[in-house]
């Protein structure tokens, strides 16, 4: 909703007076109400690490039961569900929730703006992201968790292969999420585009909002052929539909093209915000502007275009003509250039820098060993013939530990060490982040290396155990170690985060020398963000002196502006104050996935009328019109 | 908005790409034993719905001149379109010789027109919504959000069935 | 048992692992001079940083562009080689059929007699074979890593693999498709022989057996399982017919012993939990005529 700016708008208000109008309810109210970005962003987060410790234990369990030959600690079923729900949680309910929030927290920071476009919109995608979450794991606490693998293939998952409860949780859990991945994906764009800092064109944009734009363009493209896939094995599971259901014409496949369609694409949604990030942290340790900010930015954007052609290449098995795979494999090889690209940006900056060593530093560093390797070997999976070896087997298991752990995950982590303390105000331990660097790294090739020489001794993914004799044996039991060893270093991060939030040195504003917005306001970043919106006029906002410009913080409010160069608009946009509304029109849907669930219409009904009547509050109580 | 009707529109896609590639993979289509849906009704109510984007394309106009008189009548004709067509697919479907459970098949033909029809309905509300706050006097020249959303969203439904009528109704027809 | 792809026994997983060291050598190379560059970039600014003699560009469209590109017109190259030759038809070849069953493969020859067997499928060395894959409930995948590549058992689908075992031997492989709860006990054994071992192998296969036994017919066997010769004629399970010529039971889960066959009847599902055959409770005197019945199936 738009207002227009106070005549008296050029003079810096008074902190104290702006403290009034930002005011924000405390305690549990506050925690189901708040709508500031800098809240939610941070809630994603801990959230998001909660599921990465469940199923980073989940994975440690299956370890156990690895580590010999004919183990018996859990059974068949047990294991099956296990790494299902692992694979389930670190891809829908860590890795991209977590990224969502880094770019919920930072994005209006950067931009130079008082929050998200849409605010009560970002506390509804978030509670959507809990909501679905907790109903994922419901089914683990009664004992009918999902056991078909992350991607849930077709016959296994449909009724007549798996007749009880659990897939429904995992099938409708990922409709669900999948609301709220979109719905942020939209928040992100609008506010890209309506809502940076004056001057801040689109050229001038940190690299990290560029790589949030891209991730949301794709997720809008991606996402509906997953929400399709899911929802006809959902329509198939429930009401005995014929899509997938080959004695009536179904067909299997088609559920793999639907799902690889978005689970391809799902892997770069991961990979390009933590380049962003590595964008970011790279320049200000190498004390040096990025290189090639314009080969950055392409090359993010064109990861993006290339990766909706390649999804076949997880399908290079399952009989397709190889003139067709043909073109897949080649254009799955072709998406190494932009990320060498990238990879030849960052080495450039330090090139021409002077390193400072931190702890930040040291976990790009760690990325960019070890997604090296893990995109080389997707490269050499990408190769057809090759593939029909690889496929399905522990060397595609390390492939993607190395890609997801390597180009993700430890991004993530420098992420934390880098922005935690502008989100809490407190510095993490620079030696305590050092070693769990090096653990986390030892631990890394250490469980993950032999896994490569595993697969190609033959060994498939998700068995639950093997014989002795195969050779296997000491491998796996690396492996485990090394998985421990990992999982030691990612606690001595927690430690870290812990201790610093009553020992930590304060931060300051800007312990880093960076050069983006985020680093001009105060550690932790006040409710309102900005006392005057800035005036932009480079890419490197810090370094040249920041002007004063249109402000609006009396007013809750934060100034629009338009165009690729972030002109001014005439109108400001009122930003609304804490609700419930958001949180009651989740519970509302997730009541209606329960409904579908236990299959009682009544419950769904139930839940349908929650969710409208807080809609209908939602679109009345914004004034005047429709958002 | 725009951001909205991308991914809706991508959900559409997703359907009639998997009506398509599922059709590739069958020797006769539709399946031995079922009619092609007929397509004399179809067409004349095909042109009833797109062209209820007319007066929709009027009220939008009107609410930019500020005439309020015009946003009604054109809201409420456009709304009277919608209906009428939505009725006719529900009467349709009651005459159509098989089912959502028989075959593939029904399962893609109820599945790209029940969504679409499920948007009509949204469609609907919206309308309905737009016109209780226009005859409360809601909109001036310079209020008329409502409107263009509806309208939007209302444009989008009515081409995104071009893309449903060719891909379940006349396509049976003409590639066999 | 070896089961390693690298180790070579056919002409298609050789020209699957040559291209596999191609590519792990040109990798290992590539791999180095990146990290090389990162850590010379790393240490060369420690006095303070230094102008660079390259530009930012030459920097990135060098090491970004230019040179994975020439790296990947190479691989193009390699991988469209092995692709045409592991895809290209054979003359002469063998054929024979595999379809996948939640947890076993049954076997099916149609030449030079037809014959079907479980979880064990008999090749004639140095020949090549055609195996079209099928599956009756879900995916499963067909993969004997010393001979070639894999490829899915889908329902509703005919899918072909093509390979060829260049020395006599027992070959080793495993479902490589998730299918349930004991996809990882459904392996299977390939058994290359020489053609002369390999034709009367599989006239054997396609006699019926020489006689019926009154416990497998009146306790719930027959329902499931075929011998053929006998009124029993089951399709859920494997065929039993020469049950005693095959090397293992329950798809490579345990060697085919008297005893093992005793306590597999008794309950498979201590074998095997998941698996599809149920406990089959009867009095040891009974269990006793049914082994050495079954012992007979040569
Ligand atoms: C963040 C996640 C991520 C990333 C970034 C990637 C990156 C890549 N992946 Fe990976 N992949 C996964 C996550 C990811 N993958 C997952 C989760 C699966 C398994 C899903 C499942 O089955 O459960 C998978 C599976 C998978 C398969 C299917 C394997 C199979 O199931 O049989 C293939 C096949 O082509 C593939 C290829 C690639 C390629 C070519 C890249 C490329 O993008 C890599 C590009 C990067 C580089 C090459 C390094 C930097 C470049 C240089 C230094 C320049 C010079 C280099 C060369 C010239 C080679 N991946
Ligand atoms: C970002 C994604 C991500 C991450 C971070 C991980 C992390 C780990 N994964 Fe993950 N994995 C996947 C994504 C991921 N995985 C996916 C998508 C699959 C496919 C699933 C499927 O097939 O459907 C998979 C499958 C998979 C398998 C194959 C299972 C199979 O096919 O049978 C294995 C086996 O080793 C494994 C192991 C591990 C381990 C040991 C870690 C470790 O890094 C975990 C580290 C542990 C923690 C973070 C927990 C913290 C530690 C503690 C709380 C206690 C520590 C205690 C002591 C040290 C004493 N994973
Ligand atoms: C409900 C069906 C069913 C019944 C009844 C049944 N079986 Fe089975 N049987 C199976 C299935 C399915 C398998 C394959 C199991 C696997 O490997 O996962 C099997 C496997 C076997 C095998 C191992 C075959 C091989 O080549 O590995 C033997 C031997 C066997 N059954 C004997 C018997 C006998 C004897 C009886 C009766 C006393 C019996 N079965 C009853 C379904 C059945
Ligand atoms: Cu059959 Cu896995
Ligand atoms: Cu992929």
């Amino acid at each position: 909703m738009t207002t227009t700016l106070e005549p008296a708008g050029q003079a810096e208000p008074a902190e104290e007076q702006v403290e009034v109008v930002w005011h924000d309810a405390p305690g549990l109210v506050g925690f189901l109400t708040s709508v500031d970005h800098k809240r939610i962003g941070m809630r994603y987060i801990s959230t998001a690490f909660v599921f990465f410790f469940l199923a980073g234990v989940q994975a440690l369990v299956m370890r156990v039961q690895l580590a010999g030959p004919n183990e018996s600690v859990l059974s068949p079923r047990t294991y099956n569900e296990l790494f299902t729900m692992h694979g389930t949680s670190m891809i829908f309910l860590f890795n991209t929730p977590v990224l969502a929030g880094f770019g919920n927290y930072l994005l209006p920071l950067q931009l130079g703006t008082r929050d998200m476009a849409f605010p009560r919109l970002n506390a509804f995608s978030y509670w959507v992201f809990a909501l679905a979450g907790t109903f994922m794991y419901l089914g683990e606490f009664i004992g009918r968790a999902p056991d078909a693998g992350w991607f849930a293939y077709v016959p296994l998952s449909a009724r007549a292969f798996s007749p009880g409860v659990n897939l429904d949780f995992w099938g409708l859990g990922v409709i669900f999420v999948g609301v709220s991945t979109t719905v942020g994906a939209v928040n992100f764009i609008v506010t890209i585009f309506k809502m940076r800092a004056p001057g801040m064109s689109l050229s001038r944009m940190p690299v990290f909002s560029w790589s949030i734009l891209v991730m949301a363009f794709m997720v809008l493209f991606a996402v509906p052929a997953l929400t399709v896939g899911t929802a006809l094995l959902e329509a198939d599971r429930l009401f005995g539909t014929a899509f997938y259901d080959p004695s009536r014409g179904g067909d299997v496949l088609l559920y793999q093209h639907l799902f690889w369609f978005w689970g391809h694409p799902e892997v770069y949604i991961l990979l390009v915000p933590a380049m962003g990030m590595i964008s970011m942290i790279v320049p200000t340790f190498a004390r040096a502007r990025l290189a090639g900010y314009v080969w950055v930015v392409t090359s993010l954007v064109g990861i993006g275009f290339v990766s909706f052609g390649l999804w076949v290449h997880h399908m290079f098995a399952t009989g397709i003509p190889p003139q067709a795979l043909g073109f897949f494999s080649a254009a799955s090889m072709t998406i190494s250039i932009p990320s060498g690209t990238l990879i030849f940006a960052w080495i450039a900056t330090l090139w021409r820098g002077s390193v400072r060593w931190s702890t930040p530093l040291l976990f790009c560093l760690g990325f960019a060993s070890i997604f090296v390797m893990g995109g080389i070997t997707g490269v050499m999976v990408a190769a057809l013939p090759f593939d029909l070896q690889a496929h399905d087997t522990y060397f595609v298991v390390a492939h993607f530990h190395y890609v997801l752990v390597g180009g993700v995950v430890f991004p993530i982590f420098a992420g934390l060490y880098f922005w935690l303390p502008k989100m809490t105000g407190r510095l993490l331990s620079e030696g305590l982040g050092t070693w769990s660097f090096w653990t986390m790294f030892t631990g890394f090739h250490l469980g993950f290396f032999p896994q490569h020489i595993l697969g190609l001794m033959g060994m498939p993914r998700r068995v639950y155990t093997y014989d002795a004799g195969l050779g296997w044996d000491t491998l796996n039991l690396l492996s485990t170690i090394g998985g421990f060893l990992f999982g030691l270093g990612t606690l001595l991060t927690v430690v870290n985060i812990v201790r610093s939030r009553k020992r930590g040195a304060p931060a300051g504003p800007n312990p880093w020398e960076a050069d983006s917005l985020e680093w001009s306001v105060p550690s932790p970043a006040p409710h309102y963000n900005f006392l005057t919106v800035p005036v932009v006029d480079g890419r490197h906002p810090l370094w040249s002196v920041p002007a004063g410009g249109a402000s609006g913080a009396l007013q809750r409010a934060t100034p629009l502006t338009a165009g690729l160069e972030a002109e001014p608009e005439p109108e400001i946009m009122e930003v609304p104050e804490e609700t419930y509304v958001p949180f009651l029109t989740a519970v509302g849907l997730a009541i209606v996935v329960v409904g579908l669930l236990v299959e009682q219409a009544v419950v769904g009904v139930v839940g349908l009328v929650v969710a409208l009547a807080a809609l209908g509050v939602w679109l009345w109580r914004t004034d005047g019109d429709l958002q | 908005m725009w951001m909205l009707i991308l991914t809706e529109l991508m959900i559409f896609l997703s359907l009639i790409g998997s009506y398509f590639y599922v059709r590739a993979g069958e020797a006769s289509w539709p399946p031995p034993g079922i009619e092609a849906p007929p397509l004399g009704r179809i067409v004349v109510f095909t042109f009833v719905l797109l062209g209820s984007s007319v007066p929709m394309w009027w009220a939008e106009r009107a609410a930019r001149a500020g005439r309020m008189g015009g946003v009604q009548a054109g809201l409420a004709l456009a709304w009277a379109m919608g209906a009428v067509f939505f009725a006719n697919q529900v009467v349709e479907f009651r005459h159509l010789g098989f089912g959502p459970r028989d075959t593939v098949y029904g399962s893609l033909f109820y599945a790209i027109t029940g969504l679409h029809g499920a948007h009509l309905v949204v469609g609907l509300v919206m309308n309905g919504v737009a016109q209780v706050k226009a005859a409360l006097g809601k909109f001036d020249g310079g209020r008329h959000l409502t409107v263009d959303v509806v309208s939007l969203y209302w444009h989008f439904v009515d081409a995104v069935w071009i893309l449903v009528f060719s891909t379940v109704y006349l396509s049976p027809h003409l590639l066999r | 048992m070896d089961t390693n792809s690298l180790t070579p026994h056919g002409p298609d997983a050789a020209h699957i692992s040559g291209l596999f060291w191609l590519m792990v050598t040109m990798g290992t190379v590539i791999y180095i001079v990146t990290m090389t560059a990162l850590v010379v970039a790393l240490f060369r600014g420690r006095q303070g940083a230094r102008p660079s003699r390259f530009s930012d560009n030459a920097f990135i469209v060098g090491g970004g562009v230019v040179v994975p590109t020439l790296v990947l017109f190479v691989l193009a190259f390699a991988t469209v080689r092995a692709t045409n030759k592991v895809t290209a038809p054979r003359r002469d070849a063998v054929r024979l059929e595999v379809v996948g069953y939640q947890y076993w493969w049954r076997v099916e020859y149609h030449t030079p007699v037809r014959a079907t067997t479980a979880n064990e499928v008999h090749i004639p060395v140095g020949r090549p074979v055609d195996i079209t894959l099928t599956s009756v409930d879900v995916n499963h995948s067909f993969w004997i890593p010393e001979l070639a590549g894999k490829v899915d058992t889908i329902p509703g689908q005919r899918n072909l693999l093509h390979l060829q075992a260049d020395k006599a031997g027992t070959y080793r492989g495993q479902c490589a498709e998730f299918c349930g709860l004991q996809h990882t006990h459904m392996a299977m054994l390939v058994i290359a022989e020489p053609q002369a071992d390999f034709d009367r192998w599989v006239r054997t296969q396609a006699r019926p057996a020489a006689a019926g036994s009154a416990v497998f017919e009146h306790q719930s066997c027959a329902g499931c399982h075929t011998i053929r010769g006998t009124s029993a004629d089951g399709t859920l399970g494997p065929d039993l017919t020469h049950l005693a010529g095959r090397r293992t039971l329950g798809a490579v889960t345990a060697p085919n012993t008297a005893q093992n066959l005793a306590k597999w009847i008794h309950n498979a599902q201590d074998f095997k939990p998941g698996s599809l055959m149920p406990p089959v409770p009867m009095d040891p005197a009974e269990l006793d005529a049914l082994v050495a019945y079954l012992e007979t199936l040569e």
